[in-house]
């Protein structure tokens, strides 16, 4: 089995202006060592979906009950979803599984230390004394390229600068050494050189601790350069899966593709840049069969009857299109 | 396009005041150091560099939204002339519907308040362009119309509308004074890339409709690649490297602007990384180091570097560079 398996999750949230529908019969599968690219557009349901995994969500969500969270421990499989207690949590919680946020100056306490933080998560979680969990924290904050590691230490977090503040994100993450890293946009709020390094960082970590990784990014340059496999999400259903190469190189949903052609490519300075047509829906007009149909340009009746189903292209690239399959002769 | 630029700023600084009270003495932050720069009238012109480079400040400077320490800027559309440090009240009012500015957020810059009819009647109103409220109702369905709203929505509020919509009713608004000069922050960077591609193609088309003249500033090269003709790249305040977009791109001449260039992650999942990888990031613009500002993170940086500023200077006809060492390298 996989590190984390996750099948039909469909969640919704209720709210004053009815339940809307944010994950919808999601599947997909992240392995020790392997990186998980979850890619889509703001309101696609990336986010909720990570959440869900760490149950982070808010209280008003609700989750149908055929949707199964697996997740891979050492002493057997526990599904994340039928833990009833926030003590249960805590297996999970920063134990197996961490989540690095997008903006790391709201995820550090502002009046707490660095090193405290660190310290206070690492004693919780690992049942070691204070003066270990120090020596560790001062170590990872090192190996994630902290200068003066026992400095940065004992700062707080608005001193250390954006790029340096993921940094010591990282190394809190991983401190526990969890099975499962949750990144949800690591690199969105950093300039591009120093995006690069925190990507170059987090395969150097990959490679040594052999953690599985979901990466959630709206940015396939990013996801081009990181991930080994990519899950294409639209208004909280997957619509394409495969490998990062299969699906840039080779994408078969009307979405991926046109993701692709509004993307600007420094390869190709003078491509036209061709916007996908139209907004994405509002979640209380969820459309009926296919959600992308409303913008799709190979829409036919039977897209917005029925909900297309994913379809294997190969034994590692699904697609859930009717017109597309059909025309790859997968259906 | 032609050759006569619209807006000529020479030895341009802008500094602010940090700290410094009662009894302590005063401080003073450069944001732009020195800056020459000519924005030929028509182009689409780029400023990039990372955040804390000076971009937005230099923006803001040239349309005379902050105060300027030093140097001169000059704006010249062919119908009126002004030397912006020293101008009359009556003619600053006159540069404001020449030279107008869209912002990077679309949700912040609407008020939740106002219709769309008055958000993009505004400026109308405060600069007493139009005479009555037929007028400008005239002007504002015109100018809605050209940035691909629907008249139907103008009664509404900004809350029932999509990022990409609310981007192009930011757009309206900056455009219904009939400008000449537009500076354009960051103003697809909070969208989706599907929207993004299609607010890129407004604003092109809109400039060949108006004739207008962009300064387009962007942290992302990629974007800056597709839609500008000129690109400048800051640095802590400098400008280090201008170029026509091809040339830039094809044969960047500053190390700085060769590192960001391969620190973008390529679609291309076979791609090797980037080549030329930047260490550290950028210096507290409070505490710049001497000499050329870019030499703390330059893996060519000799002596001369950590002592000397270099100025920008022509390595061909277009192409202007700051760096001791760019005809070795």
């Amino acid at each position: 089995m996989s590190l984390l398996t996750v099948n039909n999750l469909t969640l919704q949230f209720d709210t004053d202006e009815g339940r809307i529908t944010a994950v919808d019969d999601v599947s997909f599968e992240v392995n020790s060592g392997g990186v998980l690219g979850l890619v889509g557009e703001s309101g696609s349901g990336k986010t909720v979906t990570a959440k869900s995994i760490m149950r982070l969500n808010s209280s008003n969500a609700v989750y149908a009950p055929e949707s199964r969270l697996l997740l891979k421990l050492d002493d057997g499989d526990v599904d994340i979803l039928s833990l009833k207690h926030k003590r249960d949590m805590q297996v999970v919680r920063g134990g197996s599984v961490s989540m690095i946020f997008q903006e790391p100056m709201a995820s550090f306490a502002p009046a707490i230390t660095i090193g405290d933080q660190m310290v206070e998560q690492l004693v919780l979680h690992k049942k070691i004394t204070k003066k270990k969990a120090s020596d560790i924290s001062i170590e990872m904050l090192d190996r994630v390229g902290i200068s003066d590691a026992d400095k940065r230490f004992k700062q707080y977090a608005f001193e250390l600068s954006g790029g340096m503040r993921q940094r010591a994100m990282i190394a809190m993450a991983l401190s526990t050494r969890p099975k499962l890293l949750i990144a949800d946009e690591p690199t969105t709020a950093l300039d591009v050189t120093i995006q690069a390094q925190v990507i170059d960082l987090m395969k150097d970590l990959v490679t040594e601790f052999g953690m599985g990784i979901i990466f959630i990014t709206h940015d396939l340059g990013v996801i081009a350069q990181t991930a080994d496999r990519v899950a294409v999400m639209y208004l909280g259903r997957i619509v394409e899966q495969g490998t990062v190469r299969d699906v840039i190189k080779n994408p078969a949903h009307p979405y991926t593709l046109g993701l692709l052609d509004a993307l600007p490519k420094l390869e190709d300075m003078d491509a036209p840049l061709t916007p996908v047509p139209g907004d994405i829906p509002s979640p209380l007009e969820r459309p009926s069969g296919c959600v992308f149909h409303t913008r799709c340009a190979l829409a036919e009746p039977r897209c917005s009857q029925s909900i297309p189903k994913m379809v294997a292209l190969d034994q590692q690239h699904t697609v859930a299109c009717f017109v597309e399959a059909e025309k790859r002769g997968a259906a | 396009m032609s050759d006569t630029p619209i807006i000529s700023a020479g030895n341009l600084s802008v500094d602010f005041q940090i700290g410094g009270g009662l009894f302590t003495s005063k401080k003073f932050l450069r944001a732009v150091n020195r800056v020459f720069i000519d924005i030929p009238k028509g182009s689409f012109f780029g400023l990039v560099g990372e955040s804390g480079s000076g971009k937005t400040t230099l923006g803001r400077a040239l349309l005379k939204a902050v105060p300027i320490s030093d140097g001169k800027i000059r704006y010249s559309d062919g119908e009126v002339d002004y030397s912006l440090r020293a101008m009359n009240h009556a003619d600053l009012k006159e540069y404001r519907k020449r030279a107008q500015l869209i912002f990077q957020d679309p949700y912040a810059a609407l008020s939740p308040r106002m219709t769309v009819r008055d958000i993009i009647a505004e400026p109308l109103e405060v600069m007493r362009i139009t005479k009555s409220r037929e007028e400008s109702d005239q002007r504002v369905r015109d100018i809605a119309d050209k940035c691909r709203l629907n008249l139907e929505h103008l009664r509404r509020f900004p809350h029932a509308f999509s990022g990409g919509q609310r981007q192009r009713i930011s757009i309206a608004r900056s455009l219904v004074s009939n400008p000449k000069f537009v500076v354009a922050d960051e103003s697809v960077a909070a969208l989706d890339v599907s929207i993004q591609a299609d607010i890129l193609n407004l604003l092109k088309d809109l400039q060949n409709e108006f004739g207008l003249t962009y300064l387009f500033i962007s942290h992302d090269l990629s974007v800056v690649a597709h839609i500008c003709d000129h690109v400048a790249v800051m640095y802590l305040g400098r400008l280090v490297e201008t170029a026509p977009t091809r040339e830039l791109f094809q044969a960047p001449r500053h190390p700085y602007t060769k590192a960001l260039l391969s620190a973008i992650p390529s679609i291309d999942p076979d791609h090797e990384g980037a080549v030329q990888k930047l260490e550290g990031e950028i210096p507290s613009p409070t505490n710049p180091p001497p000499g050329c500002k870019f030499n703390t993170r330059c893996r060519f940086a000799i002596d001369i570097c950590r002592k000397e500023e270099p100025r920008l200077e022509h390595s061909s006809k277009e192409h202007d560079v700051a760096c001791h060492r760019w005809e070795e390298l």
